[in-house]
């Protein structure tokens, strides 16, 4: 036990030391929310739309002349069908359109309630946002000029739809997004170097020659490494409740349990990529090119899985990162509790006590 | 009768077909320094390698420090020390940390630690340098240090695989006077190293070819008997033999 610490304590050292592994470890993340969160929350100017007027009377022209005087948006088109209207979404010409029904002014003026339909392209839930905002905006503002002063005798009542992606995926999607991305690099590809380190420098040969337990090696290597992801876990939540105004819905306590089980996760990956490498590059080749893109494109942040032809939607099933997402997303940000998690917890603990069995077998046979 | 420190009897390592080790035997007494030299893929780290207990043995018997290779490997680990041809200390700790370090995987008390290692930074003449890291230090004193812990627990053999390596000709005397040290002081050296002027320097040497121990005596007594003026000579009479490449 005694050793162990002094053990872990070196490694403790080691990291410390090591400047850009730090950089690495908590620069990260503060660049990646940062740029995540504030490069798709900008302001959108300059939007293409798309008018689509049934009613040609003169609420509706009035409406439309409001949308042409602003800055946000540029209208070049109108179209008469639906199908237009799609077609245009297509091509990427436009991204929202607005659709007037063929009663609006009549409606307006005899019932003093009309219905204007916005629609977005939701494939950009950030800009699509936005826009329907602005539109909202928009028409509140010309409601509010038709009534009289305190009176609300007519009302017009915004209907949205997005197309594509109509659940509005993906606006709060990457924070979980980017704690699976993170843990995942800092966890197995530092430990899968620090260990392929020791083999490089000549070190390992002592330490097997020495008295010290072969599975303690492995043990106080991964420890430094659990308590610093936990520290950046920590970190993430920081950021994102502090500077991206992110609400935490769920209990605090079972997001940690859960990111010490994908911590741990990480940490089996990362020790058995250091029992097939002899070489720190090799390590960090593997580590990132063999777990970051997976990770990066099977948990389904930055392109829904949903869209994906089936054997990439199969495959993703073994990244342990989708799970780890698919948790994080349920309780962080949808306020859900264990009993809706725990299928996918169970998936990930399986994962985790393969890989570390494994792992740890291939280690013994190495030292006979 | 003195007494031995590692016995081999025919120790064996095989890889399918091909004897890394085959059939070697030769004893090593306390305080002794043998030298165990050998040209590149003669065998000598595989044969290292068992008696350390980093590999077992095919067939053959051998104990290391009174204990079977076999089955008492992790009472071998704690009697021996071990420096390998790479440096083998950690260049972004400290002197110091690096010593408490390997003092305390071996067990070694916090207050002996503490002591020992004031004791060592004294005899090594390195008391400006006990809080630069090992990585600053030139390599002369690095493998010094190397040296000092690898015996820093007091084991009763240590282990030198081609410890002078890279190193200038003045270091490498100093360095054989800490070797003679520690062998004044009880510690049996087992050494590998391609430096003939080094084998010279050993108590009685071993010469394996093609995983066989061809000759083992002291220096002098094998030159006399292959009538060479020096252990090059010797050497070169010896591997000439050999079938194995590099």
């Amino acid at each position: 036990m005694k050793q162990l610490l002094v053990f872990i304590r070196k490694e403790f050292f080691h990291v410390f030391r090591d400047r850009r592994t730090l950089l690495i470890m908590f620069g990260l993340p503060v660049v990646q929310i940062v740029l995540f969160g504030f490069a798709l929350s900008s302001e959108v100017k300059n939007i293409d739309i798309i008018i689509y007027d049934n009613a040609k009377d003169v609420n509706s022209t009035q409406i439309i002349n409001k949308i042409k005087a602003s800055s946000y948006f540029i209208m070049d088109k109108e179209v008469t069908t639906y199908s237009d209207i799609e077609k245009e979404f297509k091509k990427g010409d436009a991204k929202c359109a607005l659709v007037f029904p063929a009663n609006f002014g009549s409606d307006l003026v005899a019932t003093g309630k009309a219905q204007v339909q916005i629609i977005a392209d939701g494939s950009d839930p950030n800009i699509a946002k936005t826009v329907v905002n602005y539109i909202t905006a928009i028409v509140s503002d010309y409601q509010q000029e038709i009534n009289p002063a305190g009176q609300m005798q007519y009302k017009i009542n915004p209907e949205m739809r997005m197309l594509y992606n109509e659940e509005q995926n993906g606006s709060l999607n990457f924070i979980p997004g980017v704690m699976a991305l993170i843990l995942m690099i800092v966890c197995t590809a530092l430990t899968s170097v620090s260990i392929v380190k020791e083999k490089e420098l000549g070190t390992m040969e002592v330490l097997l020659v020495s008295p010290f337990k072969p599975v303690l090696v492995l043990i106080s290597k991964a420890v430094p490494y659990l308590i610093l992801s936990l520290a950046n876990f920590t970190l993430i939540l920081f950021l994102s409740v502090y500077v991206l105004d992110v609400e935490i819905k769920g209990s605090i306590f079972l997001l940690f349990v859960e990111s010490t089980l994908f911590i741990i996760t990480c940490l089996s990956l990362g020790l058995l990529i250091s029992n097939a490498t002899n070489s720190q590059q090799a390590a960090l080749l593997l580590s990132l090119m063999g777990m970051m893109l997976p990770t990066l494109i099977f948990t389904g942040f930055l392109m829904p899985l949903e869209n994906m032809p089936v054997p990439f939607q199969v495959i993703s099933n073994i990244v342990p990162a989708r799970w780890y997402y698919l948790i994080i997303k349920s309780v962080m940000l949808k306020g859900l509790g264990f009993e809706f998690v725990w299928k996918e917890t169970l998936v990930l603990i399986s994962m985790t006590v393969v890989l570390l069995s494994i792992a740890l077998k291939k280690f013994k046979i190495r030292l006979q | 009768m003195e007494e031995k420190v590692i016995i081999c009897k025919e120790l064996t390592k095989s890889f399918g077909d091909f004897y890394a080790v085959n059939k070697i035997s030769f004893d090593v007494n306390k305080g002794e320094i043998f030298g165990f030299l050998g040209a590149n893929g003669a065998g000598k780290t595989t044969a290292m390698r068992m008696l350390c207990g980093l590999s077992f043995p095919t067939s053959g018997e051998a104990t290391v420090a009174g204990f079977n290779v076999y089955k008492q490997q992790d009472s071998i680990k704690k009697n021996i020390g071990y420096m390998s041809q790479k440096f083998s200390l950690y260049e972004n700790l400290t002197v110091l940390e690096n010593i408490s370090f390997f003092g305390g995987v071996y067990g070694v008390r916090k207050k002996e630690i503490k002591e020992r290692s004031e004791e060592l930074i004294q005899t090594l003449g390195l008391q400006n340098e006990t809080k630069k890291l090992v990585g600053e230090l030139p390599l002369g004193w690095k493998q010094k240090l190397a040296f000092s812990v690898a015996i820093f627990h007091k084991p009763k053999i240590v282990f030198l695989d081609e410890p002078t390596g890279g190193v200038d000709p003045l270091t490498r005397r100093q360095f054989w006077d800490m070797i003679y040290k520690a062998a004044d002081e009880g510690i049996t050296v087992f050494v590998t190293t391609h430096y003939m002027d080094e084998a010279e320097y050993c108590n009685r040497i071993s010469i394996m070819v093609d995983g066989r121990v061809e000759a083992l005596d002291s220096p002098g007594k094998l030159k006399e008997r292959f009538s060479a003026d020096s252990m090059d000579e010797v050497f070169y009479k010896l591997a000439r033999g050999a079938k194995r490449g590099e």
